[in-house]
């Protein structure tokens, strides 16, 4: 399908915030769909005991399946993942969503949960665009 | 007739859930969270209602990428506590209000809100933690409840707006059961929190202590916050927050704050709670 360029979106741009809208969702659906079949238990066994061989199963891309196997959370978030639906994955390996967003971010586990406890992270308004200086002035 | 005696809100955090389940409520960490909620379960027990009409959403549960409804609305006998990846909560099963739930399903969606009508549902924590929050740990829960899961998952979720004009909707249709009934209205998940990507961890407290002033106060002013805002404000997972608009719809005309409590962290999130009860 010829698709004419889309106008931008309002919510492009929030720092380090991808927003799961119907385009990441068309792209992320069967890695989504692949954390969701997570939720059975002999599912998980499967994909515990040969985590490519699962993987091999679901008709995800080579990059989305690496993400995975590196867990890379970041990187599933750019290719189409959700958040609610990757918490399965990390739920698989027993870990919490505390210990998820401290990876995302960069941060030891501890320097995360210190963050949280003195107030979490502080929200900084967007700084106002540099007027472009007009041509010829 | 049927009437509505009460509003809640209430953030329903998994962890929270985990921290009742496995004992660790007067552990430093969390016993400042659950010591918010003493006063909600004595002020339940003398105002235990008939049924619960909860507005909550499903993480990735019960509706996965293949069905993605904006209002879902449970019409079951009951709703069995779902197993999220780590083994279903033990907590009672959720008994139904089917009469009541049929009644409103046909009612709002006459009033132009088109729900979807689910009769096979398993509830996960979105619904469970604020049963548990505010009843504390019963063998059976001590009124029926109506699910009504709303789309916070896949942008765009419906606006305060549209959430606000609902529960408006929702109040005539509770107004007009033939039944001696009292009802409250849930609305569940928030306050602000965002739980992917580099900018996790994200708090805004000023955000939430204007947005719980406005929801007593002030609710139409809150139906202007595009939903760019709360992502941008309150976090990507904050926005959540426009489901306490169908509460606060539902009891229309001023309120009476019985009961506030705010309280960060609860593991990513800061946890907001009121009691409202519409002015006599």
């Amino acid at each position: 399908m010829n698709l004419k360029k889309q106008p931008p979106k309002p919510y492009a741009g929030i720092p380090g915030t991808t927003v799961f809208d119907a385009e990441q969702s068309r792209k992320g659906y069967h890695l989504n769909m692949f954390c969701m079949s997570l939720m059975k238990a002999p599912n998980r066994e499967r994909f515990k005991a040969d985590e490519r061989a699962y993987l091999n199963e679901w008709p995800m891309s080579e990059e989305q399946k690496q993400a995975v196997i590196e867990r890379d959370y970041n990187r599933m978030i750019g290719l189409g993942g959700n958040i609610y639906f990757l918490a399965k994955i990390f739920a698989t390996d027993g870990r919490s969503f505390q210990y998820a967003a401290a990876l995302m971010t960069g941060m030891s586990q501890e320097d995360y949960a210190r963050m949280m406890l003195s107030g979490g992270r502080a929200y900084e308004p967007a700084s106002p665009q540099p007027t472009e200086p007009k041509e010829g002035v | 007739m049927a009437r509505i005696t009460a509003g809640i809100s209430c953030s329903h955090v998994p962890a929270i859930g985990a921290a009742i389940d496995l004992g660790k409520m007067q552990e430093p960490y969390w016993a400042p969270l659950f010591a918010g909620f003493d006063f909600s379960k004595r002020w339940m027990e003398t105002h235990t209602p008939d049924v619960v009409f909860l507005v909550y959403n499903d993480h990735a549960t019960s509706f996965s990428l293949d069905i993605i409804p904006t209002f879902a609305i449970g019409c079951a006998p009951e709703f069995a506590p779902a197993d999220e990846g780590w083994g279903a909560r033990p907590v009672p099963v959720v008994r139904g209000a089917p009469e009541l739930a049929a009644h409103i399903s046909e009612s709002v969606i006459q009033q132009d809100f088109d729900l979807t009508i689910v009769n096979r549902m398993d509830v996960d924590h979105g619904l469970t933690v604020p049963l548990s929050l505010m009843f504390g740990q019963p063998k059976s829960w001590p009124c029926l409840v109506i699910p009504f899961a709303v789309n916070v998952v896949q942008y765009p979720p419906p606006s305060g707006l549209r959430c606000y004009q609902l529960g408006k909707a929702l109040r005539r249709a509770i107004d007009s059961f033939d039944a001696d009934l009292d009802v409250q209205v849930w609305g569940t998940g928030g306050m602000s929190h965002q739980l992917q990507g580099p900018r996790a961890g994200l708090i805004n407290k000023k955000f939430d202590t204007n947005f719980l002033d406005k929801i007593v106060a002030d609710p139409d002013a809150l139906t202007r916050i595009p939903r760019e805002q709360y992502l941008r404000e309150a976090g990507s997972e904050g926005i959540e927050l426009v489901m306490w608009l169908i509460m606060r719809g539902a009891l229309e005309g001023p309120v009476r704050e019985v009961h506030r409590f705010y309280h960060v962290p609860a593991s990513n999130t800061a946890v907001g709670h009121l009691i409202l009860e519409p002015s006599a």
